[in-house]
């Protein structure tokens, strides 16, 4: 299953630990994650669902592009890693 | 009497207290020291109290504590409806003012944010709800932003008589006014001056730059503004401006609070220009008048005497209660008390992260 993993710069503030789940796209995978872990959202994703703009996610090393709809695929080994961008710090 | 004072900073918030047995403030406890926190609300009349956080990368959060400040839990942040244009719809960006609601309103809390919304409160920070009626204005298309990106709301006054009057200060979108509890609002900027506009432009009431707004909590009808270039004061409920011109070292300046009982005693912090946002001539001061404006006093006892390129914030001043005490934090670190409306100073800290907003809880 894709393994969810958050920087530990996030952990300072909530509690976000790695999560394996079923999914085929960032979002999906970002969905459950959330449901289980609802002020976790607001983290991430900014009041439209978009990606926030300071904060990167790749899958299996590659940034996503798709950072309104993050629709990026992910298949069923994929590493799906929350990061804080250096800009906007 | 002991007093309580929060000093929200670029790094942390900061609750001061100074016994009444005392002549020293001393820092009772920090919290959430790394963070920057834009906005704190507190008063001796509500338990719950209330913290903004910016985490920058992590967007904007809201914080209360129910224990006076000792411990404090994250709960529901404003946020802007959905956008059928995922693209283009807002999201929040800052909070950038806090006030209760009013006394008919034990729980209710406003707050006002960039990019230019008002929320509203009704169970003590549990959910918000934007106040569409103001957000849908025509006008606010043309709103820009003064100092940030987007237009915001920095300053709410609830009238202490009416909770139904609420007027708020807009950078840059002048001020607006409701007399109905939020259902309708009126642009109340008539009369000020926009001088770093083309010509025409100049006395557009949309496009006002009030950097702080702040009326008399016993005259609530009496209202004064610093605004983006110079002093501005309304005796009749904002519904005209008068412009106050002649004011040594300078009408520049973010600042500004009132008297609580005298509307006619007023304190600002001058800076030479926006262009130039550092104290003239290097000497920080206050100003006052106590007439209305048409005389100011500049105050400097205790304050320093070296060079200084302090400059104070909007919500970076703050008076009591009793309209006697004062306290001020800069740009630069620096904290100072006043228990005699500002004849003299004394430092509480110099060693502060960059202040962003004070409050006298008590």
């Amino acid at each position: 299953m894709p393994r969810v993993t958050f920087t530990e710069n996030l952990k300072r503030h909530i509690d976000c630990p790695s999560k394996e789940v079923h999914a085929s796209t960032v979002k999906e995978a970002l969905e459950i994650v959330f449901s289980e872990n609802v002020a976790l959202r607001g983290y991430v994703l900014d009041d439209q669902g978009r990606l926030r703009q300071h904060v990167l996610i790749a899958v299996d090393g590659e940034f996503i592009l798709d950072r309104l709809m993050l629709s990026d695929v992910v298949n069923e080994n994929s590493e799906i890693y929350i990061a804080q961008a250096l800009s906007g710090g | 009497m002991s007093k309580i004072a929060l000093v929200a900073t670029r790094k942390g918030l900061f609750k001061y207290i100074i016994e009444s047995s005392s002549k020293e403030w001393h820092l009772e406890s920090s919290a959430f020291l790394g963070a920057p926190v834009s906005m704190v609300l507190a008063g001796t009349h509500r338990e719950d109290w209330y913290a903004a956080l910016d985490h920058g990368h992590f967007g904007v959060k809201l914080h209360r504590s129910l224990d006076q400040g000792t411990a404090w839990q994250e709960i529901s942040t404003p946020s802007y409806p959905k956008s059928e244009d995922t693209e283009s719809g807002e999201s929040l960006e800052l909070i950038w003012s806090l006030e209760y609601a009013g006394n008919s309103q034990p729980q209710g809390v406003c707050a006002g944010t960039i990019p230019g919304g008002l929320f509203y409160s009704n169970d003590k920070g549990g959910s918000w709800k934007l106040n569409h009626a103001l957000w849908n204005r025509e006008e606010r298309g043309k709103w820009f932003g003064g100092g940030y990106n987007k237009p915001g709301i920095h300053s709410i006054c609830v009238d202490p008589d009416d909770d139904a009057h609420v007027t708020v200060g807009v950078s840059c979108g002048g001020v607006w006014s409701t007399v109905d509890g939020g259902h309708s609002w009126m642009n109340k900027a008539k009369g000020m001056r926009a001088a770093f506009m083309p010509p025409e432009k100049q006395m557009d009431p949309n496009i006002q730059d009030p950097h702080r707004l702040v009326n008399c909590k016993t005259k609530p009808d009496a209202f004064w503004a610093q605004h983006h270039n110079g002093i501005f004061k309304s005796v009749d409920n904002a519904e005209s401006w008068q412009e106050i011109e002649d004011v040594n070292p300078s009408t520049f300046g973010f600042a500004v609070a009132v008297h609580p009982q005298d509307p006619q005693t007023a304190w600002f912090i001058p800076g030479i220009k926006d262009e130039c946002r550092i104290p003239v001539d290097g000497k920080f001061l206050v100003t006052r008048t106590r007439d209305g404006g048409k005389t100011f006093e500049a105050l400097a006892d205790g304050l320093p005497d070296q060079l200084s390129y302090d400059l104070v914030y909007r919500h970076g001043l703050d008076v009591d209660t009793s309209g006697d005490c004062l306290i001020m934090g800069s740009t630069t670190g620096n904290l100072w008390f006043s228990s005699d409306q500002g004849d003299h100073w004394q430092c509480i800290s110099n060693y502060l992260p960059p202040v962003y907003c004070v409050r006298f809880v008590s």
